[in-house]
């Protein structure tokens, strides 16, 4: 009985996930002259470029923000401490995706709150552009580093910390060769969140800049042109570049560590 | 091994983090009792009105039960299809085994877009000319996607931790199939399915991109919040509506953590 339903649960998963390859048949059917325009547009290229320097640049400023809390958490606070902080991460993390998105472009709008305050100073905010999106995304995707770094920090045994101290290493050389090798596992567990979220988004870039990302060329192309074709042969580029990022992060271990 | 020094940076990087994550959420929730109407900065006065206004707004109320909706609906799709997947993973050697437990995790490492695409090509072909337009039942397809991927994975995780001694026992002991699941399974798996629930929940009450391209003429909360945006007349009631998203999230988190302790999560170093 529980084989059978089994089997058919399975089933229909099967047949919801036989829906790729068949918008990917929709791709092939006019043979590679999709995949031409996208490589040989510039305009495509540069979107492409764009979509994956932003998504590196977030988790590279995700991985450094969320390192000291994760470190705190997981070796300083005491176990009080530690779950309300757990909940506290975990709150931003619930909320609503556009009311936090919402929330930037109030902080960031031209008589908003941050140019208020930098206006004393004679300076000016980042207003909405490349440098907003950036900032959102890091905001965005943080709770989604912080998370598994603490859990990786947490994993580290005190032990390996005192013999390096007892071997004579100075609390920098140990954090540079103990813990951040250690903790790299991590990382890479958390960067998946925070690369793979920015790289499919197209909510932010609209709502907060005016330039286009991989996915905004896809809806529009899904949504206005018409053109499922193009828009499927462009969706497809940020999923090859998961899983070469997968694959990439398969090899560094993280897997281990989600 | 950490020195004092390090311990006061630490807890002040702590610090300026939990501030750079909450202040948005703090000026969306000023801007909820602001009087005016536009959203300068800094707020010349403080009222109730958008509350009172935003709860007798029809879009909004229509909006949240369109998403209690959809999230209930997904959600109990992947109660029962996401355990009986992982269930038949953890238990029976099939053929396409592996294919499956790699499958169901395409949704969540595809990019929304993707699924959502995917979907949508789905829907207009096939449910199309049944005469199934785009709407809530879509919706509902379409966020049990990536909910089930939720289910699946709590119910695994679970069930790979339990002893399957346990179930043998039972049966043993004389139990048929339902009353071992009823009496032994169930209650190992309880907590799990209760957290993959709340996750699923939360998720599909919370989804935009997968929305976008299945909900048809349906508005959710998210695709309401979305078409205000561009309206700066509706603003007050969007920060209204922004601040109660906010807090309700406070009830999965706080049900969540309960959870963790009850199955020692957090205790555990």
């Amino acid at each position: 009985m529980l084989a059978y339903l089994g089997s058919l649960a399975v089933l229909f998963l099967a047949a919801f996930w036989r829906l790729d390859p068949f918008t990917a048949n929709i791709v092939k059917d006019p043979g590679l002259q999709n995949f031409r325009t996208l490589v040989e547009n510039d305009v495509y290229r540069q979107i492409t470029i764009r979509t994956v320097k932003i998504a590196a640049a977030v988790t590279i400023t995700d991985a450094i923000l969320a390192f000291p809390i994760a470190y705190y958490m997981a070796r300083v606070a005491s176990p009080r401490v530690k779950g309300l902080l757990v909940v506290a991460i975990l709150m931003p993390l619930w909320s609503s995706y556009l009311v936090k998105v919402y929330a930037w472009r109030v902080i960031l709008q031209e008589d908003g709150i941050l140019n208020w305050a930098l206006g004393p100073f004679g300076l000016n905010g980042p207003g909405f552009g490349e440098v907003a999106m950036w900032l959102v995304f890091s905001y965005l995707w943080l709770p989604y580093m912080i998370l598994p770094l603490y859990a990786g920090l947490e994993r580290i045994p005190d032990s390996l910390l005192e013999a390096s101290g007892d071997l004579g290493a100075r609390a920098g050389r140990t954090f540079r060769s103990v813990v951040l090798p250690l903790a790299l596992p991590a990382v890479v567990a958390g960067s998946i969140f925070t690369f793979s979220l920015t790289l499919g988004d197209f909510i932010t870039p609209n709502l907060v800049s005016s330039v286009q990302f991989i996915g905004n060329v896809v809806y529009a192309n899904v949504g206005v042109a018409n053109n499922l074709p193009l828009a499927s042969a462009f969706a497809t580029v940020p999923v090859l570049i998961m899983i070469v990022y997968l694959l990439l992060a398969k090899r560094l271990g993280a897997f281990d560590s989600l | 091994m950490e020195t004092p020094a390090a311990r006061i940076g630490l807890r002040l990087a702590t610090g300026l983090t939990l501030a750079f994550l909450y202040i948005p959420l703090g000026v969306i929730a000023l801007y909820a009792f602001n009087e005016k109407r536009v959203q300068t900065w800094p707020i010349s006065g403080l009222t109730l009105d958008w509350w009172d206004k935003a709860f007798r707004n029809p879009g909004v109320r229509d909006a949240v039960l369109r998403s209690v909706e959809a999230a209930l609906g997904a959600t109990a799709i992947a109660i029962v299809l996401g355990t009986l997947a992982a269930l038949a993973v953890q238990r029976y050697r099939f053929f396409g085994r592996e294919t499956v437990s790699f499958l169901v995790i395409l949704p969540i490492a595809l990019p929304g877009i993707v699924t959502g695409m995917a979907l949508n090509a789905t829907f207009r072909t096939v449910l199309d000319p049944f005469g199934v337009p785009f709407g809530i039942f879509t919706i509902i397809v379409g966020h049990a996607t990536f909910c089930i991927v939720v289910m699946y994975n709590n119910a695994l995780a679970r069930l790979r931790r339990s002893s399957r001694f346990i179930e043998e026992a039972s049966m043993d002991l004389g139990a048929d199939t339902w009353q071992t699941f009823r009496y032994i399974t169930l209650p190992l798996t309880r907590t799990a399915l209760l957290a993959g629930a709340l996750l699923s929940f939360a998720l599909s009450f919370d989804e935009v991109i997968v929305t976008t391209f299945t909900a048809g003429p349906v508005q959710t909360v998210p695709l309401w919040i979305l078409q205000n945006l561009s309206r700066p007349n509706q603003l007050p009631i969007v920060n209204v509506v922004a601040v109660s998203l906010v807090l309700l999230s406070a009830i999965p988190v706080y049900i969540a953590s309960r959870l963790a302790q009850e199955s020692g999560i957090l205790r555990r170093r």
